[in-house]
């Protein structure tokens, strides 16, 4: 069985009438990375500021690694880090003494080594409010590391931040994740967490719609799997064939495209015409519906999977 | 280093590094320990006997009143509390620190007015430097928390301007810093005892002039300090973390509360 880390009961919380996310729960296994994905509003702010200990939930229960953020904030900043979507730091505080100011609240030294990670190392005797959007997140995110939190929050991790930026960030939590840190990651960004998480949660006006794992999630869904195949003769562009799970096809100048509710029987069949017609295949790929599409799917149907 | 010597550390730098830092804790009074050296003293000589006193009250209430609150509700606005809390900053450090960074600074204007304001322009020394020093502490300590307590009610910079203005006007006006608190009508003597600043004038003569004083100087430093600790329980108590969630131990109203040693001081003196 696996170690729950993180474990969310009933949670409730609601600002005057309006409910901002009822009665969910999900559980988060150690070394995981969990994805709470969901539009805006959806209540993944309002839960991750209440497991941060940042807001008091109206019912149900929280806890990370045994500790509840509404009773014990002490132990809780040690289990976890943090990366805010909403935060600041005082404007003339340069990147170092903040990795100080924190690092000796945490009673830890400061690894500088994250800043040249997040290539923020140039960047070390900057004032806070010298630096650009995507330089202030990076450097929450150092700060949120740097005492090596078993359980890391991460709200929006990569808005503002470039390619290069991102891919780094992305790596780190990989790394984060192989070292045995779980993570919970709250984005909009579809493409990341279909990349990044083991698990995701989808939220949506407050109550969880769908949960599992993006290919779980992607393969309940209705998408159809695009098979793109290109042969050196061109011969299926003609051929009039009918292959096995296909609802669609459309032809290229050099592609045939076949949309396939189960590809297995799709490519095999494919392949066999190829060989069987003294063609030659150059190029075959397959695309699976992503969680971007699914995830619009789930939000369109209202939360109905 | 501990934490706390960090973030004190890091507080008395900014002090110097913001410009608007600057303005409160040095350039504001030394412009105007200038103007009233120059001016003041011309106009009304017996005012050399008030000069080092007032200036050091104007300097605290400078930087306490109107420098520090206009921090803690700035810092509070844009996020900065949130990710002290979340790093397990504690409040009494958010609250604690500026004030002892600011102390450091005032303590520093504070010494070169008192040692430049007799050879400049003649202002009469204190015949007690000690009781000089322990009462500046007691007035700085008196205001911080003062200016600590309108940080953490208020919601915005106007109404810390509001709050801030209430003290300062009349405390300069009134407070025994321009005119001698003796000589103001009986009625208007009676609405200073509200001022903290007059009980600070009024132990300064006592216990660092030995002059006679209308209020007993004892019951001044008695009131200056049931007012600090006062409004330091009432500042870690309402204090509030994130201008997001408004949600507080009790209403700002409690702050009123600061009132009461001054009420009492009125009624027994």
């Amino acid at each position: 069985m696996k170690d729950s880390v993180v474990s969310i009961k009933d949670f409730t919380k609601s600002y005057g009438d309006f409910v901002a996310v009822n009665q969910i729960n999900f559980e988060v296994t150690r070394g995981e990375i969990f994805g709470l994905l969901g539009p805006n509003g959806a209540g993944k702010t309002t839960t991750l500021e209440c497991l941060e200990g940042l807001r008091q939930p109206d019912q149900g229960s929280m806890h990370i690694m045994d500790v509840d953020p509404q009773r014990d904030s002490a132990s809780l900043r040690n289990v976890i880090g943090v990366q805010l979507q909403i935060s600041s730091l005082p404007a003339n505080m340069t990147v170092e003494e903040s990795m100080k100011f924190f690092s000796a609240y945490h009673h830890v030294q400061p690894r500088f080594e994250i800043l040249s990670r997040l290539g923020l190392d140039e960047k070390r005797k900057t004032q806070y409010f010298q630096l650009s959007t995507g330089q202030q997140r990076r450097l929450a995110l150092a700060l949120a590391i740097n005492h090596n939190p078993p359980v890391i929050i991460l709200d929006e991790p990569t808005a503002g931040l470039d390619v290069a930026s991102r891919s780094e960030l992305h790596d780190m939590m990989q790394e984060l994740r192989d070292q045995g840190s779980t993570l919970i990651l709250a984005t909009h960004d579809m493409a990341e967490a279909e990349k990044m998480t083991d698990r995701v949660a989808i939220l949506l006006r407050g109550e969880i719609a769908a949960t599992g794992s993006p290919r779980e999630l992607t393969a309940k869904g209705s998408g159809l799997t695009k098979v793109s195949v290109r042969t050196e003769l061109s011969q299926l562009h003609d051929s009039g064939q009918n292959f096995p799970a296909v609802t669609q096809e459309r032809f290229d100048d050099e592609y045939a495209i076949y949309f396939s509710t189960d590809p297995g029987p799709t490519v095999s069949a494919i392949l066999d015409f190829i060989s069987s017609n003294g063609d030659k295949l150059i190029d075959l790929r397959v695309e699976r519906p992503s969680l971007e599409e699914r995830f619009l799917e789930i939000t369109a149907n209202g939360g109905a999977e | 280093m501990n934490a706390f010597a960090n973030h004190f550390l890091f507080e008395f730098k900014t002090g110097l590094r913001n410009p608007g830092a600057m303005l409160m804790l040095y350039l504001l009074p030394f412009g105007f320990y200038a103007v009233m050296g120059l001016v003041m003293v011309q106009i009304n000589p017996g005012y050399v006997e008030l000069l080092i006193p007032s200036m050091v009250v104007f300097t605290t209430m400078s930087a306490a009143i109107l420098g520090q609150p206009n921090g803690l509700v700035e810092a509070r606005e844009s996020g900065i509390y949130r990710s002290f809390k979340i790093n397990g900053v504690p409040a009494l450090s958010i609250l604690a620190t500026p004030a002892v960074s600011m102390t450091t600074h005032v303590l520093i204007a504070s010494a070169i007015i008192a040692l430049t304001a007799t050879p400049f322009f003649d202002a009469i020394p204190p015949e007690n430097w000690l009781a000089f020093l322990l009462v500046t502490l007691l007035a700085i300590f008196t205001f911080a928390t003062l200016g600590m307590l309108i940080g953490v009610i208020s919601s915005n910079s106007r109404s810390v301007v509001l709050w801030s203005q209430l003290i300062y006007l009349p405390s300069i006006l009134l407070g025994g810093m321009m005119i001698p608190t003796e000589i103001l009508p009986e009625a208007v003597q009676r609405f200073s005892g509200l001022i903290p600043s007059t009980y600070v004038m009024q132990a300064y003569f006592g216990f660092a002039y030995n002059q006679e004083t209308i209020i007993d100087p004892l019951l001044s430093v008695l009131v200056l300090l049931a007012s600090g600790i006062l409004a330091l329980f009432l500042s870690v108590y309402l204090f509030n973390w994130d201008s997001q969630n408004q949600t507080r131990r009790a209403s700002p109203l409690f702050a009123l509360l600061i009132l009461v040693p001054y009420i009492i001081a009125i009624l027994i003196s």
